[in-house]
């Protein structure tokens, strides 16, 4: 019985840290239907600046978080314009050779801003150590990125399904001429999307530092743990990519309490099934 | 005598003094196979750092050759890769000698090559038992497993921890470090409550911390390779409460290497480590090599991987001068020998052609500049390859 309450509480934590670190690119990918592997490399770039930021400018967690989140949505605008516009209309191959172009740029980047040691974060006194439950103990840092999930994905809902945002992206997705003949500025619709995909990145990335620590080779290093959760929940649904998440995380979470020397072949094997019986992902809707 | 002639006789006699300077010093070739780039390049930048140390201290020149390095990138634990490498290196550039090697699967590949071409090559890192076994050319200046999971093990038994719970990495080197602690511990009358063996990229270390702490041992015992993975599960230990109810946690100095020392924090300090390298060892020879170092490599935090690379230098240099391109003689030269090391003292134990040396059981505590070090508490002392022979 404590087990699998155990289960379910790890697992769920370990599903959360997974959804918050692909979300970024359930939006990118999902919604704007870029292939964006350079995904990981604005998370890393987020967790970059914190460090970056908390080490050399002794700033606090919360101010060097936002300033990091910040940091990448201003990096993102100028890439989107110069570098992802022209590869909007390119074919699935070349997206991902340009994006992979970018990763690597990302990472030498890092490696010789900061070098190739883990860049640590250090969380503030009120999100370390760990809170009681009565049966076991649960790390407090796991509780805040579970908050942050929910209201990640409860926002996201709300600016997707229940905007003029919302709907003026999902017009410019579908049919960019007839969207703009409708007077919608599409370009500025997926500047502003794409900088969103690229802030939630960040986030993803810093919150996640904890599980995923934060180094230059952070975007290849996880790449399939992203590129997996955003399969799996089905491109262009952010629920999917929630709700595959959390089963992804509880599938993992369980095989490691009673099987652990099965290695990570449960999660893949999940992977398979799961794409196997619904190629659109659990989700998917295109 | 004509202009023409004596041009011609001018240049012949510069020729002559050029062919007999080259004669003096022939250039001998080391090959050095290690990751220079990807996730594991930092092992790379410290046998750079290491190499350029050693240089800076004493010259190009071993004896009377000339030294040069041919470095090529294996990337990580990537047999091919590094068989390939190695073979560049021995048909293209005609190496004489090959160093480096990182990884356990990298070593075992170059083995065959090595043995057929009769070049010696320094391990400097890859510290399963067995790689010296697979190649009468292999000498090691790094550690193995065994050699540091057992004192470990005596340690633990003498301050009175009774019940351990191993958990390591599920591969080569986590097992030999799972096996060699469990066959001291028992012997010793210790008992193992539980053996865990991980998936080595696993991060998410929650459910082995509950199922840890569910068995309520003395200790906690564990190799992880350097790296995120070590780093999370040293948060962990402190996250999931095992530190608060007094699980102490052991290990090899892996998992509390220097370069990522600082990273892990406060959550590190109280771990306990068995390892051949403290970069606060407290003798002369350290101090000069640190201070050697961050001359040399001023943005490279050195550990345990340039002390394997800079003793690998020395073994190199001293073989080059006695054998030069005689790699019999020039393994001979070596095999036996003892020196000073930045770790201690050491010898090249004939048995193993691996390092006799002390091992040190460190303590993480903050040092007196605020940052966190591994505290020799103890030593152990000329301790040889234990997975291979006995004391």
């Amino acid at each position: 019985m404590t087990t699998i309450a155990s289960i379910l509480l790890d697992g769920i934590a370990y599903g959360m840290i997974l959804f918050m670190i692909s979300v970024g690119l359930s939006v990118t990918m999902g919604l704007m239907r870029v292939v964006n592997l350079a995904h990981g490399g604005f998370a890393m770039l987020g967790g970059a600046f914190t460090h970056w930021a908390m080490v050399n400018a002794g700033l606090p967690f919360p101010v060097a978080a936002l300033g990091g989140i910040a940091a990448v949505v201003i990096l993102s605008v100028p890439m989107e314009r110069v570098l992802y516009r022209p590869i909007y209309k390119m074919g699935e191959l070349p997206q991902v050779l340009a994006t992979i172009g970018m990763t690597f740029l990302m990472i030498a980047a890092v490696n010789l801003w900061l070098g190739s040691s883990l860049l640590a974060i250090k969380l503030p006194a009120l999100m370390q150590g760990s809170v009681n439950l009565g049966f076991r103990t649960l790390p407090t840092q796991r509780l805040y990125v579970l908050g942050a999930g929910l209201l990640v994905i409860g926002g996201l809902f709300l600016l997707i399904e229940r905007t003029r945002f919302g709907i003026n992206l999902r017009a410019a997705v579908d049919n960019p001429a007839t969207a703009a003949c409708l007077g919608i500025d599409t370009g500025r619709v997926f500047a502003t999307t794409f900088a969103l995909g690229a802030g939630l990145a960040a986030l993803g990335g810093i919150l996640g530092a904890e599980l995923l620590p934060i180094d230059a080779y952070y975007p290849l290093r996880y790449m399939v743990l992203f590129l997996t959760v955003v399969a799996v929940g089905g491109l262009g649904s952010i629920t999917g990519s929630f709700a595959a998440a959390i089963l992804l995380g509880i599938l993992d979470t369980a095989a490691r309490y009673l099987v652990p020397d099965a290695g990570t072949i449960f999660f893949y094997l999940a992977m398979i099934l799961i794409l196997g019986i619904r190629p659109k992902g659990l989700l998917g809707r295109h | 005598m004509t202009k023409t002639t004596r041009h011609v006789a001018f240049a012949a006699g510069i020729g002559l003094a050029l062919t007999a300077t080259a004669g003096n010093a022939d250039v001998i070739k080391v090959g050095v196979v290690a990751p220079f780039s990807g996730p594991f390049a930092v092992y790379g930048q410290e046998f750079r750092g290491a190499i350029d140390t050693w240089v800076a201290q004493h010259g190009k020149m071993a004896g009377s050759h000339e030294v040069q390095f041919i470095f090529k990138d294996s990337g990580g634990p990537n047999p091919a890769a590094a068989k390939s490498a190695t073979q560049e290196l021995l048909i293209r550039d005609g190496v004489k000698y090959l160093a480096g090697y990182v990884f356990t699967p990298n070593a075992l590949a170059a083995a065959p090559l090595a043995s057929k071409a009769h070049v010696p090559t320094v391990i400097w890192n890859a510290a399963t038992s067995i790689i010296t076994t697979k190649s009468p050319e292999f000498i090691r200046t790094s550690f193995t497993l065994p050699q540091a999971a057992m004192p470990m093990a005596d340690w633990a038994i003498a301050h009175g921890i009774k019940s351990v719970v191993i958990a390591v990495s599920d591969y080569g080197p986590g097992i030999d470090a799972d096996k060699a602690f469990a066959k001291e511990f028992t012997a010793k009358g210790g008992t193992i409550l539980d053996e865990i063996r991980m998936p080595v990229n696993t991060t998410d270390f929650s459910p082995f911390m509950q199922r840890i702490k569910s068995k309520a041992p003395n200790a906690l015992f564990s190799f992880i390779p350097a790296g995120p993975p070590a780093f999370s599960f040293v948060k962990s230990y402190s996250d999931y409460g095992l530190k608060a109810a007094g699980i102490k946690f052991l290990g090899t100095g892996d998992l509390v290497d220097e370069t990522e020392l600082q990273g892990i924090g406060d959550a590190g300090i109280g771990v306990i480590t068995a390892h051949h390298y403290s970069v606060a060892h407290d003798s002369a020879a350290n101090k000069a090599f640190l201070a050697a170092f961050q001359k040399a490599a001023p943005n490279v935090t050195p550990n345990f991987a340039a002390v394997g690379a800079y003793d690998g230098m020395r073994v190199l240099y001293k073989m080059i001068e006695a054998g030069g391109t005689d790699g019999a003689k020039a393994l001979k030269s070596v095999i036996g020998t003892s020196w000073e090391s930045p770790r201690g003292p050491v010898t090249i134990d004939p048995r193993t052609r691996s390092l006799t040396q002390n091992m040190y059981i460190r303590e993480v505590v903050k040092g007196a500049d605020g940052k966190l070090e591994n505290k020799e508490i103890d030593t152990i002392k000329d301790v040889p390859d234990l997975g291979l022979v006995s004391k």
